[in-house]
């Protein structure tokens, strides 16, 4: 018997991972601080660096291996760069927090790069089993990381909450996965595409369909299964819930273009209408939730929602466009969304009001490098031009309008229009609030209302405290350079194009 | 091929980027700098315009987005020449205004100031539907800023009110620009205006579209049922703005009706012309009703907007053979901006000297120690009811002209409106300026400083009264070739199929 053929270069960005996670775990034991806070948290970005530099190395080569198992195409790494983003800037929103410091820092970091390890694998997967593989790999590290701000109860809830919703999607992802398999024969992409077209009538193929899309919906968040969404982002560590709003959103969305675009393409006249219509209840419902939010975290996480609606209309046209314009708004999105959690990390390190929103009351005569990234995250995040989340609705909008789905297009400009009034919302408090107007006697008290557990949170407590300022110069960086690269985008979008368009030709079943 | 637009177009938000970065006492300055520049560009292009020459002049044409067929493409035409003239005069005055008094938190004042100009002249420039549709969009930015930071009491839910209301017909127009490119059988994604025009979309669609086009100029105007937003914005918006804001971005709009919907949509025309000349005329009689019963000056001037856009309304839609409606709406549009400027500028004045209030009802009496200030207003009053003799009479007369020839009753009733901006206008000029003296009217003269803003504005009006015809000559053949698709259909496709 013969093992298969594995190509080491290809596979070289998941050996990077994997190498990087064991290796800062290991390092973690160490007793030295310097190595637990220093050493590890730099550990942890190398490792990203060099598995993005691996990702560039392999751009355009394109193979499928073990036993085409994973592709390893420039869809998978343009993704694959989209988490080590999130992830990069998730580590230096994490360095010196209390999150990492209470769950231990070889823990906190190596379940991070396990997590983008298993959605490097969930978007690669060319094959039923693998595609379960990786989405587990994905969930199991958050749920665990959800929870590392141990002393805060609303972290735990957080991450018990994402663990049994979780599970539920993952049993119905799975059973889905057992279905199509007991339709078609076949756990591989291709074969099940071979089978597929004839099998669009049949019960047993579209059960497994239907239980699939529920499966990832509840991992990108569309609605209806959207519902731990708001809960979960906002109980979990500020950097957590901003890894999550952007590498998850972008796996999930990846596993479902490669899913519906390769495998099962050959039955869209079947899942395209219903995938199309809970891209627009999944927009409605964000939008419309979004509106009468007080926590940032709840806002942008029903914004994430309605996002994720946008971009499912992407995975809908099933044109190689759309492809390409569902990659593009993911990388927007990706700087445009942590520039706004960075600002968070920032705000509640050093105000009482935690990630309430008059805890930016005022922010614009204070702290302008605080002020200016919230701002134009929000003004992207609700497509004004001049930044990067214009031209990627403008791209969604015409993959819609070019496969003959003009209704979705009309659905992403009336979602954007209600999106302005929690958008604008934030931008107000930032610049046309004076910190005088919060409201008061909120010291002592979390966001939720609910008062801190014995002991409190180390993070809550003594930093909180009469509004001192921690020097947190990697916060402000991170926000400052995703802002620029959200401006970059909207000004001169011609790179992110070409990566989207190598993107999209990596999917060879479309036109 | 010229870099001469790029300049004029970017300068303002270059010099505004650049007082950010300089001490707060000299910020309103780079935002004058930034204000003036266009404004020579602008009188010189002006002076070096050619009226007989066919097609755009300062045409500025390079790839940008290839992906998405967008072109950064500038141009001059009739159409445009006098707006952006306008734009730059508008905003020129203001940043003198501002200048001389200089607004807290000056820096990001003038940055918002800055972007603003840029937005606008962009709009106007912009010879592709997506960069048109860009700048249209980001227009509104820097004014949600101003009106957000430095307004009234109520600034902040008036800023809301107004981009939430005003940003629903823009993103519709967003997606009607994706639609038109992408329905279009030019063979090949593009924008271009131009290639737009010789390839139209198909009969359905174009109806389609043009209401989303429509609605969305309509709403930024505001035309009559859709301006609920206006009234919080203009009580509340700093009165600089509000002058740059109320005397050029309702512009964009009409020009937008010119540029776009009629050339692009000219089968829909059709069928909306009857609904849009109706707007137009609700648009007169509501405004004007509602400015002879308001006392708030900011609200009188308000509607007498909505009634005089709706007399561009009426006279883009009158769609007559020789485009007299259609040439009379472009002069209006350049009347009114040139009229609404000096006349907000002249209420903050009036404020002064009434201890503050914008309301007529404490006003009075104030012409009679400030006597170069009452006739400077005497003449802006009298240029807004379109005396014979003003600019603001050549252009009603001729948009009466265009809709007599094409509806008849309804320039009858529109023509009431003539009287109704007379009533209104010289209310306002009454009320404040004689009558008895308010309780706490201290009367004063114009300052110098007030002077030099005002002045110049008001002598430009007079210029304009004299001599309008220059505006006619270069507006005249972009008008006819901008309404004779709807008119000459037939001649249209000729000419189409000639010149390729």
């Amino acid at each position: 018997m013969k093992g298969p053929v594995i190509d080491w270069e290809a596979l070289s960005p998941l050996i990077a991972l994997v190498t990087g996670a064991c290796v800062v775990l290991m390092l973690g034991l160490l007793r030295s601080g310097f190595a637990r806070r220093q050493l590890v948290p730099a550990l942890a970005f190398l490792t990203l660096g060099v598995t993005a530099g691996l990702g560039v190395w392999q751009w355009g080569v394109n193979t499928e291996i073990i036993e085409r198992s994973l592709a390893i195409d420039d869809l998978t790494l343009a993704l694959t760069m989209i988490f080590v983003t999130g992830g990069a800037a998730t580590v230096l929103l994490s360095w010196r927090s209390t999150a990492a410091a209470e769950a231990g820092e070889g823990e906190y970091y190596a379940l991070l790069l396990t997590s983008i390890l298993g959605m490097v694998v969930l978007v690669a997967a060319q094959n039923l089993v693998v595609v379960f593989l990786g989405f587990e790999l994905l969930s199991i590290p958050l749920y665990v990381l959800c929870a590392t701000q141990m002393r805060r109860e609303h972290s735990l809830e957080s991450g018990l909450k994402y663990l049994i919703i979780g599970s539920v999607g993952s049993a119905t992802l799975l059973y889905g996965l057992a279905l199509i398999y007991g339709a078609t024969g076949a756990t591989d992409y291709a074969a099940i595409a071979e089978a597929a077209g004839e099998l669009t009538g049949d019960v047993l193929f579209l059960a497994g369909i239907a239980l699939i899309v529920a499966g990832l919906a509840f991992k990108a968040s569309v609605a209806p299964f959207h519902q731990w969404t708001p809960d979960v982002y906002e109980g979990a560590p500020t950097p957590v819930t901003g890894f999550m709003a952007v590498a998850t959103k972008a796996a999930a969305l990846g596993v479902l273009l490669r899913l519906f675009d390769v495998a099962l393409i050959g039955a869209v006249s079947t899942w395209g209408p219903a995938l199309g219509a809970l891209a627009v209840l999944t927009i409605v419902i964000g939008n419309v939730g979004a509106l009468g939010q007080s926590s940032l975290k709840r806002l942008l996480a029903y914004s994430s929602v309605a996002q994720a609606g946008y971009m499912l209309a992407g995975v809908v046209v099933s044109t190689r466009l759309g492809v390409q314009a569902t990659v593009f708004y993911l990388a927007a999105y990706t700087v445009m969304n942590l520039a706004a959690f960075a600002v968070i990390v920032a705000r509640e390190r050093e105000s009482e009001a935690g990630d309430d929103i008059s805890s930016l009351y005022g922010l614009g005569a204070d702290r302008p490098w605080l002020a200016w990234p919230m701002t134009i995250s929000m003004l992207a995040l609700a497509g004004f031009p001049a930044t990067a989340g214009f031209f990627g609705k403008f791209y969604l909008i015409q993959a819609s309008v070019d496969n003959g789905y003009g209704w979705l297009g009309v659905a992403i400009v009336v979602g954007s229009a209600i999106s302005l009034a929690y958008y604008l919302r934030v931008i107000a408090a930032v610049w046309m609030r004076s910190p005088s107007e919060a409201p008061a006697g909120r010291a002592g008290i979390l966001p939720g209302g609910r008062p801190a557990i014995a002991g409190g949170s180390a993070e809550v407590a003594p930093e909180r405290s009469a509004g001192i300022r921690r020097r947190q110069p990697e916060v402000v960086f991170v926000a400052v350079v995703c802002t620029l690269a959200t401006i970059a985008l909207g000004i001169y979008p011609g790179p992110l194009f070409d990566v989207a368009r190598d993107a999209g030709q990596a999917i060879s079943s479309l036109v | 091929m010229t870099v001469h637009l790029s300049i004029l177009l970017f300068w303002p938000l270059l010099l505004s980027l650049l007082g950010a970065f300089a001490p707060r006492a000299v910020a309103p300055l780079f935002a004058l700098v930034g204000a003036l520049i266009p404004l020579g560009y602008a009188v010189i292009m002006i002076v070096d315009y050619e009226p007989a020459a066919r097609g755009l002049q300062y045409l500025t044409d390079d790839g940008w987005i290839d992906e998405l067929g967008i072109r950064y493409t500038l141009g001059i035409d009739g159409l445009n020449l006098w707006l952006v003239a306008l734009t730059a005069l508008a905003f020129a005055a203001s940043a003198l205004w501002i200048a001389l008094r200089p607004p807290v938190r000056a820096k990001l004042y003038a940055l918002h100031f800055g972007i603003a100009e840029t937005a606008v002249l962009g709009a106007f420039l912009a010879q592709d539907l997506a960069l048109f549709v860009l700048f249209f969009d980001l227009m509104l930015v820097p004014f949600y800023f101003l009106l957000g930071q430095w307004g009234g009491p109520d600034r902040v839910q008036a800023a809301l009110k107004m981009v939430v209301y005003t940003l629903v017909g823009s993103l519709l127009m967003l997606a009607g620009a994706v639609a038109v490119a992408v329905l279009s059988p030019t063979g090949e994604l593009t924008f271009s205006l131009a290639e737009l025009r010789a390839n139209l979309t198909g009969e359905d669609t174009q109806k389609l579209l043009f209401v989303a086009f429509a609605l969305a100029f309509l709403i930024k105007m505001p035309a009559f049922p859709v301006h609920g937003w206006m009234p919080d914005a203009y009580r509340n918006m700093p009165l600089p703005v509000l002058a740059v804001f109320s005397g050029v971005v309702s512009k964009v709009a009409a020009y937008g009706f010119l540029k776009i919907a009629l050339p692009l949509f000219p089968a829909a025309v059709e069928d909306w012309q009857l609904i849009l000349l109706l707007i137009g005329l609700c648009s007169i009689l509501y405004g004007s009703i509602q400015a002879f019963t308001q006392t708030n000056t900011r609200l009188i001037l308000g509607y007498s907007s909505v009634a005089q856009l709706g007399f561009i309304v009426l006279g883009i839609f009158a769609l007559d053979e020789s485009a007299n409606g259609a040439q009379g709406a472009l002069l209006q549009a350049i009347n009114h901006g040139l009229v609404v400027v000096p006349a907000f500028l002249i209420v903050a004045l009036l404020a002064a000297r009434s201890g503050g209030s914008e309301d007529i009802r404490d006003m009075g009496g104030i012409a009679f120690r400030a006597p170069l200030l009452a006739s400077l207003f005497l003449i802006v009053t009298l240029a807004t009811l379109a005396m014979p003799g003003s600019a603001n009479f050549v252009s009603e007369f001729l948009i009466l002209l265009g809709v007599f020839q094409s509806k008849l009753v309804i320039a009858l009733i529109a023509s009431t409106g003539v009287v109704l901006a007379s009533v209104y206008a010289l209310r306002l000029y009454i009320r404040s300026m004689h009558n008895r003296t308010g309780v706490a009217v201290t009367s004063f003269e114009l300052s110098l400083r007030d002077a030099v803003v005002l002045v110049p504005l008001v002598l430009c009006i007079i210029a304009f009264a004299l001599y309008p015809q220059r505006a006619l000559d270069a507006g005249e053949p972009a008008v006819r070739s901008a309404v004779a698709p709807v008119t000459q259909p037939a001649e249209q496709a000729a000419a189409a199929e000639v010149t390729p």
